[in-house]
């Protein structure tokens, strides 16, 4: 954050590396949203949603009833067990017993 | 098709389109698309590839303007791409024309530039209101029908007009509630907005019916009673049935599932009645594979075509029963 | 052409009131509102109640469908349903809903324990203000080469439209890419920071993940910074910044449309301002 490495980073390093992003624009590691991309528009996901629009107008009412409910009684169960928060115990749906002393 | 009796009902939204006086300064790059009396779909973006592969007989294709109020990307691209092979239909679903409010500004001019990127062939909205106070309920609301609720009806259409620059055709909508208040009947109102602003009518037949049920009239009487003179494009659509307080059918107007029955034969009496008038069939929600759609149209075009047949043109203007 | 007061409220349409109880399942039906022939009208009026509330849920669903993966359908339309009564849209785009979403979620008590949902909502968010952003032409590399080299640590950039930095201090590249199928989904430790950001050099979204240093190298271009400075509060944030891999990646990704050149050369044609909308 000194001047003295702003003004560094002014002259020869930032040269340096715009040549650099320059000649290596191929480089693996801006590939991965070109994968999203392909995946979006190939043919593996044909037919799934996952490339959708976002929402659209309704013009029409809807036949599912759907308006009341309760909110705090609730448990996730999507994909989120998989998704570890290790240090946190969060993201794990086990009941909170397991982190009572034994 | 000029030299007939029926191309006056094509007319209020492909002839007139600078019938009330703007002109635009800066050239389109085409022309309005006319739209044939022929049938059309709701045109979704799942069934892209497949229209353009196979359209059958599908005549033109009709759009939420909301959906392309996005300022770049896909949507506008892929609305290009069909507009070439297409007349377009522009159906706004936000305007709240029945609100007691004014209309948004920033949403007329964003519809107004839709209109002129687009060139639409035809140009519709609903009479409902669906924002209050800064709050967008996104369903087609009901409001009373009273000469104070007609006043405020027509100024919006005016405005709206004015803003876009041509005529749009009103739809009819589907209800669940009445109004204790209400004085005038829907007829009634949809004919003296029409007499007052220009505006020609979207009838939506499976509104009709919706609301016939719902409300315990004749669907059949109410068509006696609609200005059908002034219809430039209508709707059919399918509904699904819940039941009310007291056990009698509820109907939702849901666009989930195929037309039914009834509402195809409501249908083919008012094109009996009209001759042939630009038809669409929308499917907005559970949507089917494109065959299934294309093949809602084509039926609808059996009952246009059958109408432009000489032998059946001495029953205009009666509805047949 | 303001109404007198007292008329207001003689409107025939009480479209506050109407709208009052579309958001409020114990609120009484309005009084004006009837059935045909003298019937009751409260599963009538419930109609209208449902198509706002489910259709409002189901935008959310849309905009923010990996935030439903992570939680299952019927936890996420629940949580969907309480934001639609607290938040009701104000504009009629619906591709514009949502934006107090993710702070929602960090006060959703059920959600508590999924510490990174409201990243992942972040960034659904941001996916689809990209999707619907104007069309600009990216910087090709070569108007960077064309700058003097004794001069390209003073240039600027414009950035597109569409583009987007997304915090996280959790694993939102592979939570996203997972969820929203673009990644075979796996057990993953998700609390190694990936933030990520959101460009669109064509018609198509791209999700870029970003390496040490670069959301403060992209953050202090956004802002105006120069290429030097910005590579200097980078690489103070984190000495692992590489600052050619991060130029790599704007020029990949296409997360810059214009060059703001250093004042007294002529390379390049001066940036246009970003459109106000």
């Amino acid at each position: 954050m000194s001047k003295a490495t702003k003004t560094a980073l002014s002259g020869a390093v930032v040269a340096g590396a715009v040549a650099a992003a320059i000649g290596g624009l191929n480089l693996a590691g801006v590939t991965d949203a070109h994968a999203a991309q392909e995946k979006c528009y190939g043919v593996s996901l044909a037919g799934k949603n996952d490339c959708a629009a976002g929402p659209g107008t309704t013009c029409q009412g809807t036949s599912t009833v759907d308006y009341q409910g309760n909110a705090w009684t609730l448990v996730a169960e999507g994909t989120c067990e998989s998704m570890e928060l290790p240090g946190d115990r969060m993201g794990s749906l086990e009941p909170l017993e397991r982190d009572l002393p034994s | 098709m000029t030299d007939s009796p029926l191309a006056r009902h094509v007319a209020p939204a492909a002839a007139t389109a600078s019938a009330i006086g703007k002109t635009r300064s800066a050239a389109p790059a085409r022309a309005p698309a006319a739209i044939a009396a022929a049938a059309g779909v709701s045109f979704k973006h799942d069934h892209l590839a497949a229209i353009l592969d196979d359209p059958g007989t599908v005549g033109f294709l009709e759009v939420h303007a909301e959906n392309y109020m996005g300022d770049g990307g896909h949507p506008h691209r892929t609305l290009e791409r069909v507009r070439r092979d297409f007349p377009l239909s522009l159906h706004g679903v936000c305007m709240s024309i029945g609100g007691p409010g004014p209309l948004n500004e920033d949403h007329l001019a964003r519809f107004a530039a839709l209109v002129e990127r687009y060139q639409p062939g035809l140009v519709s909205e609903h009479l409902a209101w669906s924002t209050h106070d800064d709050v967008f309920f996104n369903d087609l609301l009901p409001l009373p029908y009273t000469p104070q609720t007609l006043d405020r009806v027509c100024e919006h259409i005016d405005r709206m007009q004015t803003a876009i620059g041509r005529p749009i055709l009103l739809e009819n909508p589907a209800t669940y509630v009445l109004f204790d208040n209400a004085t005038m009947s829907e007829t009634d109102f949809l004919r003296a907005i029409v007499a007052r602003t220009g505006c020609g009518l979207l009838l939506d037949v499976n509104n009709v019916f919706v609301s016939a049920t719902n409300h315990g009239y004749s669907a059949r009487q109410y068509l006696d009673d609609f200005p059908l003179d002034h219809v430039g494009e209508i709707h059919l659509a399918g509904h699904s049935e819940q039941t009310d307080d007291e056990g009698d059918p509820l109907l939702i107007d849901s666009h989930d599932r195929p037309v039914a029955d009834p509402v195809w034969a409501l249908y083919d009496a008012v094109i009996a009645a009209t001759g042939p008038i630009p038809t669409l069939v929308e499917w907005d929600s559970d949507l089917p594979e494109w065959p299934v759609l294309r093949a809602q149209a084509e039926a609808a075009n059996r009952i246009l075509s059958a109408a432009s047949q000489p032998h059946r043109q001495g029953h205009r203007h009666a509805l047949a029963v | 052409m303001p109404l007198p007061s007292d008329r207001a409220f003689a409107y025939p349409l009480d479209a506050a009131g109407f709208g009052a109880g579309l958001l409020d399942p114990a609120r009484a039906k309005p009084q004006s509102v009837t059935g045909a022939h003298g019937k009751a009208a409260e599963k009538c009026y419930n109609v209208y109640r449902n198509n706002v509330t489910v259709s409002l849920i189901d935008a959310l669903a849309d905009i923010y469908p990996a935030v439903q993966e992570l939680v299952g359908e019927r936890f996420f339309r629940a949580m969907a349903r309480d934001y639609v009564r607290a938040h009701p849209p104000s504009s009629p785009l619906l591709f514009r809903y949502g934006e107090g979403f993710a702070d929602f979620i960090e006060g959703f008590a059920p959600a508590r324990e999924l510490a990174y949902l409201p990243d992942v909502a972040r960034l659904e968010r941001a996916w689809l203000t990209a999707y619907h952003a104007a069309d600009r032409e990216p910087i090709a590399p070569d108007e960077l080469a064309s700058i003097p080299q004794d001069r390209v640590g003073e240039i600027g950039f414009e950035m597109h439209p569409a583009f987007a930095l997304v915090a996280s201090r959790f694993s939102l590249f592979r939570l996203f890419m997972m969820n929203r199928g673009f990644m075979p989904l796996e057990r993953i430790d998700a609390s190694l920071a990936e933030p990520v950001m959101v460009t669109r050099p064509q018609a198509d979204v791209a999700v870029t993940r970003l390496a040490p240093g670069e959301p403060v190298f992209l953050a202090r271009l956004a802002a105006g910074d120069t290429l030097g400075q910005a590579a200097a509060e980078a690489l103070a944030a984190e000495t692992a910044f590489d600052l050619g891999h991060a130029l790599a990646s704007v020029l990949a990704a296409g997360a810059a449309v214009a060059i703001r050149a250093p004042a007294g050369t002529t390379a390049h044609p001066p940036a246009t301002s970003p459109e106000d909308r």
